[in-house]
């Protein structure tokens, strides 16, 4: 495995830094988060929650439905503004540089989102379009996700036409078109078998190897497994963070998914 | 600039992919201009007359004649009294009930005054006004007929003067309602389909979930509006032209003025119609939403736009509310640059005040368009 020299450090809270002073050393985290909280109305769907990601680390975000994961998620890439809190991903302020990070990441939604009225090919090409890339960056970027995914002969099918497997490792390759520093994927395996889960995450470690940061939401604890480090969210809160055998420790159990229920219980 | 292509081209990707689409464009707006422009009609023919004649004097049976000759009636009956003739009114058998009383002749030429009575159904106000003028229309001529015939001659010994008033139809001088009306049916068709699938555009991806996909992108709010924008603008302006082509080819709709006239305003009312469009889909949370609130703006767009109405004839607070009405302001330009060959400066008005409407609908647009909750 890899990363695991990194992992202690990690573990260990680092006080927050003004995102000012970041950019004049070499950023050591990919994302942080400060407290950060997303109220509607009187309801609190993400009650504070602070951590920090490194840059090539594979962090799993876990929780039970409802817990707000998906909101925490949104906040982080820009799609909702924080009622309070601060957060930064690679190193750009969530509320004053939604732009630049938009730049810099790469975003899987729940719902499936790639056009399904486009074949493959024209769906890589309208996204690498509206991320600016160049028309040549484009041809190369195609060819490389189509035979990274084997999908040679069905270049000019109609995505809606493949199966469902296929589709989410195309969304996710889609994601990292224009090779963005984070990928964040909510939920990206949902409905698809052992066999295809296992050939996402292994197109997962591929990217983390290239040094990409992997922020993902899953209800699979085998899927938690094999991330560097993971946060478990109950009713808007972290109450769990480390790596996976740090909270099996924490918990004393030897099985993630009796951490997890131990949380949820409690 | 080039992001804006590559969105542009993937409307029109999904716009030909979309097997609807093209019966759409072509066969929808042909039929439609045919149907409406035929059935859409304001001329008034085939009014059901009764005529009650009491009379049986040769000056009767003369009226009776020209009133037969005349082609936009049908005589039904001759009712032999004229309660029979109120019963056929009341049964809705005829419009009309003319009732020339006895003794018609005799009062005519002593009393030197006939009286006829003309009981007319006014629940249809059109057919019923419209029918009893054409009818006095005969009957006046009649009575000047027999005058002139008799050379009545009045106290001073000077033949009463008859004031002839010749009317002259410009601009459609054959009275051809297709001529008024398929102009103005291809400015609210072309409309209306446009802001239609606009409506229906931004929130179909919003349901399907690929607007989250687009919004993490650093894409720019005007870029993504534009995106929307230009592809429907190019399918209306087809739209025009098919429909144009087919008013000439079928009815020989005369074209007088400038044909560049009519596009640019085209071009520049569809703007105002697309931003409209994308602003109530952008609002919208399901295409139901946009489909009932779109429905809702085209129904009184249509009802106040002049087309089947006069503008002039509603009340005054109606007349204002046709101002921000994109359909009215097209249908008055096809009419006049068509019809009467208006040119740009003629039509100046409408221009800009849908210049204002373009400027505030698609500001709205591009306000309503939300990247972050």
């Amino acid at each position: 495995m890899r990363g695991a020299h990194k992992r202690e450090e990690r573990v260990q809270p680092r006080s927050w830094q003004k995102p000012e002073e970041h950019k004049t050393k070499p950023m050591s985290y990919a994302i942080e988060a400060q407290n950060l909280t997303k109220r509607f109305g009187d309801f609190t769907a993400v009650d504070a929650i602070s951590f920090n990601v490194a840059q090539g680390e594979i962090f799993g975000f876990l929780g039970a439905n409802g817990a707000g994961k998906t909101t925490a998620i949104k906040m982080l890439i820009g799609l909702s503004r924080p009622t309070e809190g601060d957060a930064s991903i690679a190193g750009f302020d969530v509320y004053r540089e939604t732009d630049q990070i938009k730049e810099n990441i790469g975003y899987m939604s729940q719902k499936f989102s790639l056009y399904e009225d486009l074949t493959i090919a024209e769906n890589i090409r309208f996204y690498g379009g509206i991320y600016g890339l160049s028309r040549k960056r484009i041809k190369t970027k195609t060819t490389e996700i189509i035979q990274e995914l084997g999908l040679e002969e069905y270049v000019n099918r109609l995505v809606g036409d493949l199966p469902l497997g296929w589709k989410q490792r195309l969304a996710f390759a889609i994601a990292g078109v224009h090779d963005p520093k984070i990928i964040f994927l909510d939920e990206p395996t949902g409905g698809v078998d052992p066999a295809t889960r296992r050939q996402f995450w292994e197109m997962i470690y591929e990217a983390a190897d290239r040094g990409v940061t992997i922020f993902v939401t899953t209800h699979y604890m085998d899927e938690a497994e094999y991330c560097n480090r993971i946060s478990i969210m109950v009713d808007g809160r972290i109450e769990a963070l480390g790596s996976p055998a740090e909270l099996k420790q924490q918990f004393q159990t030897d099985s993630m998914d009796e951490v997890f229920l131990k949380l949820v219980r409690a | 600039m080039q992001r804006l292509l590559y969105i542009i081209q993937k409307e029109f990707i999904q716009i030909f992919r979309n097997k609807a689409m093209l019966p759409m464009m072509t066969v929808v707006p042909i039929v439609q201009l045919i149907i409406l422009s035929y059935a859409a009609s304001n001329e008034v023919k085939n009014i059901r007359l009764a005529i009650v004649n009491e009379d049986h004097s040769p000056t009767a049976r003369l009226l009776v004649q020209k009133i037969e000759a005349a082609d936009r009636f049908l005589l039904i009956d001759f009712p032999a009294s004229v309660a029979q003739g109120d019963d056929m009114l009341q049964t809705g058998e005829v419009d009309i009930v003319l009732t020339i009383p006895s003794q018609f002749e005799q009062h005519f030429y002593r009393e030197k005054r006939g009286n006829i009575q003309l009981l007319v159904n006014a629940i249809n106000g059109q057919q019923a006004s419209v029918g009893a003028a054409y009818l006095n229309i005969i009957i006046q001529s009649f009575n000047q007929e027999l005058q002139a015939n008799l050379k009545i001659v009045n106290r001073n010994g000077q033949p009463p003067a008859f004031i002839n008033v010749p009317t002259a139809n410009w601009y459609n001088p054959e009275l051809n309602f297709k001529y008024f009306m398929a102009p103005g049916i291809l400015g609210e068709l072309v409309t209306i389909l446009v802001m239609l699938l606009t409506a229906m555009n931004v929130v179909r991806e919003r349901e399907i979930g690929t607007i989250e996909q687009i919004n993490v992108t650093p894409i720019k709010k005007w870029q993504f509006i534009l995106g929307k924008l230009i592809p429907f603008l190019g399918i209306g302006m087809v739209l025009l032209t098919v429909g144009l082509t087919a008013a000439k080819l079928l009815f020989g709709i005369p074209m007088q003025g400038s044909l560049f006239v009519i596009f640019a305003f085209c071009a520049l009312n569809l703007t105002a119609v697309l931003g409209l469009g994308l602003f109530i889909s952008n609002l919208s949370d399901t295409q139901q939403q946009a489909l009932f609130t779109t429905f809702f703006f085209v129904i009184i767009f249509i009802l106040m736009s002049g087309l089947f109405t006069p503008i002039e004839s509603m009340p005054q607070w109606a007349q204002y509310l046709t101002i921000p009405n994109p359909i009215a302001h097209f249908v008055s330009v096809m009419r006049s640059v068509l019809l009467k060959g208006s040119t740009f400066w003629d039509v100046i008005y409408h221009f800009r005040v849908t210049v204002v409407l373009a400027v505030v609908f698609n500001t709205l647009a591009v306000l309503s368009y939300r990247k972050v909750e």
